[in-house]
């Protein structure tokens, strides 16, 4: 196979991923038309050559809400990356360097939240805190710190027996610069690409939570909210819930590839 | 087929892999009751040959030959289901290790009845039967009960045995055997090699592949060479072994430690760089002599380390070692594995609490005291491992290596030493071009001159290599080794070598331990232990090692 | 022998049977105890949690926020439910009842949350156990041909991860009701019992499992399909199928085997979604509502019930790998 064959996923996946940021950054450039305006006319209109994707029960352009609804979509997915990374590492870090005890008590913690496995977490703590954008970014961090808090101690409990401590410790070098100089550097290395693979896993849990009617309010065009909007017209505008389901399957779809090839390219 | 048809007959072989020629036009043959010997280091495309005689070279490899006749049969323009009648049946195979050779999670009686079952019409309690007496043809005690268990289960010896009794289930015409003790300690890898003997000896004929002259040298009839896929050189063991004619036979022949007194070179001299001139502070006389009585730089007394299996059970890893270690010798720890030799030197390194007793560096208390009493006296221990690639920061580029420990720490900038980092390259012979490579990109050999570099960078007076060349070829061995002597000399090191290879023991050491389930069951000066050994252990060790090569 | 290949082999749990008797009381006995903390602590996390949650759990049972119950109403709603107590005493009081097996009165459907939970809980382990299954045969079938054909068997795997990593739940629900309900009009849009009813619900559920199952076991079967002991087996005279069959597919087993917490988490966040789109009574459909309401005592059943399924659908795969690979359990 030749290899520019092969890097085409890639390259689709990095493409689509900056098309959306575009869509994030500058809207208007990509959509002209008003997400917001109403038009009772046009209600329901399917995807054509006026409304390329079709329009909602108001008659609001539905590629333009996509195409509008990018940046507070990206924002949620990334708030709730960032969240759930930051508690893994707080997590991750203090078992993997606190010692016996404090790794113990960690994985106490984590056993607990593993106990309430994919969506149940979330929906436990938005019981708990109401619905709201602010609560499904963090329900949606807290869901996947767990895992990323796993990962990170293996990595360390791996690095800190690894010869390379051990051939450090000869040398003389103190434990915190062991530490500093080898053990979080090379631990933290494959965190960039946890962020690229939970970025399009948070927006589409967030997503999920909208479409539950969990997440945030109407009529902010936001891919979650026009997904639960568009569920109570399923059989009568496809539309309505198909494209920017099909927005969300891409950028989680574009995320997953880069990852893994970011993930191939880091152990070569 | 007639008795005096060759079994195995190969003319211009050439394998390749998507253009890559791994093997190009080599021809041999292996008559029935003959043994021949396919020796070559890695990458000379042996295991390759070997593979193909079967049909198994692999996906996307392109086999030519102008003959490829096994078994009495022309397997040139074989069909899957030719090839299938004839593997296992009428050619058994031995892999190397046994640990992966055998499937983890059925049982071994299962993996040998497989050869039955899908060769012979034998009934189930027929085939069961042969299983229990295969596993006790080839030296199991309780066959029955081996039967039943899974590979985990079985020693590493053990686990060889069984592999071997799957590979001559239905008695095959002839034995193709990959490295069959590579991976085993030297007294089982010689019952090992025993029982091929026998197997020989019983009728059929062999193909050995090895990687080692010395451990083929005792079984094989004949020996070809193999060298970036050619045979280089083919002949009778005597003839090969005795009057080498190519240069790369007679380099390999050289290169083996075995029966080579201490400090001649292993290695051909062109190999080595220039060494610069010696630094007045480096070539100072030995440590520790004081009004002539000679102290050690390291010493240990009553070291015991035990580690915990259960609540109840503990693993006594290191019992009661004592050794010397004097200015400017080497001392050699020799054991299978389990011995202990890794625990103590870890102990010595204070990197592993004892559990009693004391190591001392240059006469100052050293496992006693704290880390950070350890930590600026670190500068006179230096450790080499038996995988250098581990031991780097794969981050960081050679230089940067180098320069973090020529600087204690302070920095990984090369700039800074930039002088003594092109010395130290030079002093292990690397290229002043390797400064930039990261470690994963150089080769075994070069990796391990990195590891040395840097471990003598804070100028120690004592260096612990733990199976320093146990991972290398042959030829690169003997670089390493002559390398180690060079400084050695050069520097006045006193070196704590660790090994399981006795040839490579003798020629390195001037004393020896000899460890066995973590006690020194042995010690003295090389030359008492190795030509009168006391305890029986050591005479076992040496009675199975491969015989010196000038010997044959 | 060597001492240490003696010491090796001896822990094993397989040579000595009151030994292993032993072992075997002891990793049952820690898999009950961490059950039980398990479950502790879920309970505990979701009292305090939301005590420390600014609002009023009364106001909750009144139905929610926006209800404008009455100050009467409210104080006999917390003289009801034992909220007029100091913390302590509540807690222990739910505690003493957890233990006994009673988690209370769910707020939004007034009947004990036990009773609730056992109506529920048929039809939504009839759709997960009906996925469960769907999604291994897909994913073996899946391993296995994709195992057998090279650089296309590449190209399906990373395929099948790409499909289960980023096609969620509502949106493969909502295609498929657009395809075969409301095009094709072949399947019904609202689930029932019946065989064309559950078809839907099923395939949306197991079709993300199946393609993450399917891509792992590929994964372990690639690896056995390359491995020393496929290579002895062939030259043992196996043929291709029978290395797969006889080998790999057990190695790949054992990697859908290590994945059944993960499973679990699917299917039930599956089931919350499938169940709402399809109309379908169910645990998770009641657990949305439930969150919804803010009906804490029925939430919290849920989660018991679920972090409950986990430690023992763990401690089963756990038996089940040690039962495959004696290599687990002995370091």
């Amino acid at each position: 196979m030749s290899t520019h064959l092969a890097k085409l996923p890639r390259l689709l996946a990095a493409a689509l991923l900056l098309f959306f940021l575009l869509a994030a950054i500058a809207p208007n450039l990509l959509a002209p038309v008003d997400p917001l305006a109403i038009d009772p006319a046009a209600a329901f209109s399917a995807p054509g050559p006026g409304h390329l994707l079709g329009t909602d029960e108001s008659g609001r352009d539905i590629y333009s809400r996509i195409i509008h609804g990018a940046r507070s979509s990206l924002l949620i997915g990334a708030a709730a990356t960032a969240i759930g990374l930051g508690l893994a590492l707080v997590l991750g870090t203090l078992a993997g360097f606190g010692g016996r005890w404090l790794d113990f008590g960690v994985g106490r913690i984590l056993e607990v939240l593993f106990a309430l496995p994919g969506l149940l977490l979330a929906l436990v703590f938005i019981a708990l805190a109401g619905p709201g954008v602010t609560t499904t970014v963090i329900a949606v961090g807290l869901t996947w710190a767990p895992g990323y808090a796993r990962m990170i101690r293996a990595q360390i409990i791996a690095l800190r027996s690894s010869a390379m401590v051990e051939a450090a410790t000869v040398l003389g070098r103190r434990r915190s610069r062991i530490l500093l100089v080898h053990i979080l550097p090379n631990a933290l290395a494959p965190l960039a690409v946890l962020a690229t693979l939970g970025l399009g896993q948070a927006i589409l849990w967030a997503a999920s939570l909208s479409f539950l009617g969990l997440g945030s309010p109407p009529p902010a065009p936001e891919w979650g909210t026009m997904l639960s909007a568009g569920r109570t017209y399923l059989s009568l505008a496809w539309w309505m819930t198909f494209f920017p389901g099909l927005a969300i399957v891409l950028v989680a779809a574009a995320a997953t590839v880069l990852s893994r090839s970011m993930k191939a390219g880091g152990s070569r | 087929m007639s008795a005096s048809e060759p079994l195995l007959r190969v003319k211009d072989l050439d394998v390749s892999f998507g253009g890559n020629s791994v093997v190009s036009g080599i021809s041999f043959t292996v008559n029935p009751g003959e043994c021949l010997a396919l020796v070559g280091e890695s990458g000379s495309g042996k295991s390759v040959t070997a593979r193909s005689l079967l049909g198994l070279a692999g996906p996307g490899s392109h086999v030519r030959a102008t003959a490829l006749d096994v078994a009495g049969k022309d397997a040139r323009n074989f069909s899957q289901r030719s090839w299938r009648s004839l593997r296992g049946k009428e050619v058994g195979f031995i892999l190397q290790d046994a640990l992966t050779s055998l499937d983890p999670l059925r049982t071994v009686g299962k993996e040998i009845d497989d050869a039955l079952r899908l060769h012979s019409s034998g009934s189930g309690s027929q085939r069961a039967a042969r299983v229990v007496e295969l596993l006790e043809a080839v030296g199991l005690d309780d066959p029955l009960r081996r039967a039943s268990q899974r590979s985990g289960e079985l020693s590493g010896g053990m686990r060889q045995r069984a592999l071997i009794a799957s590979a001559i289930a239905l008695d095959p015409l002839l034995i193709i055997a990959d490295e069959p003790t590579t991976a085993l300690d030297a007294t089982i890898a010689a019952s090992v090699m025993d029982l091929l003997g026998d197997l020989r000896r019983a009728g059929s004929g062999m193909l050995l592949i090895s990687h080692d002259l010395a451990t083929v040298a005792s079984v094989a009839d004949s020996i070809a060479v193999m060298a970036a896929g050619r045979i280089v050189e083919r002949g009778t063991r005597e003839q090969v072994l005795n009057s080498p004619q190519h240069p790369y036979t007679r380099a390999l022949l050289a290169a083996a430690p075995a029966g080579k007194p201490r400090f001649t070179k292993l290695s051909p001299a062109s190999t080595h760089p220039k060494p610069p001139p010696l630094q007045p502070e480096q070539a100072t006389v030995h440590q520790g002599e004081e009004d002539g009585v000679v102290l050690p730089v390291l010493s240990a007394r009553g070291l015991i380390k035990n580690f915990p299996l259960s609540k109840t059970e503990n693993f006594r890893a290191v019992h009661n070692v004592n050794f010397d270690l004097l200015p400017g010798q080497t001392l050699g720890v020799v054991g299978e594995s389990g011995s202990g030799k890794t625990t103590t030197a870890r102990m010595a390194l204070g990197l592993l609490r004892t559990d009693a007793g004391t190591v001392e560096l240059l006469g100052g208390p050293w496992s006693q005291v704290p880390e950070s009493a350890r930590r600026n006296r670190r500068s006179s221990l230096g450790a080499v491992y038996q995988d250098p690639l581990s031991s780097f920061d794969p981050r960081h580029s050679a230089e940067a290596i180098l320069a973090d420990a020529l600087s204690l720490g302070a920095t990984r900038n090369p700039r800074a030493h930039r002088q003594q980092i092109s010395e130290l390259l030079s002093l292990v012979g690397l290229a002043p071009d390797m400064a930039q490579r990261r470690p994963a990109t150089l080769s075994g050999g070069q990796r391990q001159r990195l590891a040395i570099a840097r471990a003598l960078a804070p100028k120690p007076k004592v260096l612990i290599c733990d199976e320093p060349v146990s991972a290398l070829d042959v030829s690169v061995q003997a670089q390493v080794l002559d390398l180690l002597d060079e400084l050695q000399q050069r520097l006045g090191l006193s070196y704590l070598f660790i090994s399981h290879d006795l040839a490579v023991i003798r020629h390195m050491s001037d004393h020896v331990l000899v460890m066995r389930a973590g006690e020194v069951v042995e010690s003295g000066t090389t030359e008492s232990v190795f030509t009168a050994p006391a305890h029986e252990y050591t005479r076992s060790l040496l009675a199975a090692a491969p015989p010196s090569l000038s010997s044959i | 022998m060597s001492d240490f290949a003696k010491i090796q082999s001896s822990p094993s749990g397989v040579a000595g049977t009151s030994h292993g008797t032993r072992s075997a009381a002891r990793w049952l006995l820690s898999k009950i105890m961490g059950g039980i903390f398990v479950l502790w602590a879920v309970f505990t996390a979701i009292f305090f949690g939301l005590r420390m949650i600014p609002g009023d759990p009364a106001q909750a049972i009144m139905g929610g926020p926006g209800s404008q119950a009455s100050a009467e109403a409210l104080a006999a709603a917390r003289e009801q439910y034992g909220l007029d107590q100091p913390l302590y005493v509540q807690y222990f009081a739910q505690l003493w009842r957890l233990v006994q097996g009673d988690l209370g009165t769910s707020y939004s459907l007034k009947s004990p949350v036990v009773e609730v939970l056992a109506e529920l809980l048929p039809p939504t382990l009839i759709l997960a156990g009906l996925a469960l299954l769907v999604a291994w045969a897909m994913a073996l079938v899946l391993a296995v041909l994709s195992t057998r054909s090279g650089a296309v068997g590449v190209a399906l795997g990373s395929g099948l991860e790409i499909i289960s990593a980023a096609v969620p739940h509502f949106w493969l629900a909502s295609v498929l009701i657009m395809l075969f309900s409301t095009m094709l009009g072949w399947l019904p849009p609202v689930s029932t019992n019946t065989p064309a009813g559950l078809v839907l619900p099923i395939i949306t559920l197991a079709l993300p499992l199946a393609g993450f199952m399917g891509q792992v076991m590929r994964d372990s079967m690639a690896e056995a399909q390359r491995s020393a002991f496929a290579l002895s087996a062939r030259a043992r005279g196996e043929s291709e199928t029978g290395v797969l069959l006889r080998h790999s597919l057990r190695h790949g087993a054992l990697g859908g085997i290590a994945l059944s917490g993960w499973a679990l988490g699917s299917l039930l966040s599956g089931a919350v979604v499938v169940e709402s789109i399809f109309a379908r009574p169910g645990l998770g459909r009641s657990l949305l509502s439930a969150v919804t309401a803010r009906d804490i005592p029925l939430v919290t059943g849920v989660a018991l019930f679920s972090a409950a399924a986990y430690v023992l659908i763990m401690a089963f795969s756990d038996l089940a790998e040690r039962l495959v690979d004696p290599r687990i359990g002995r370091s």
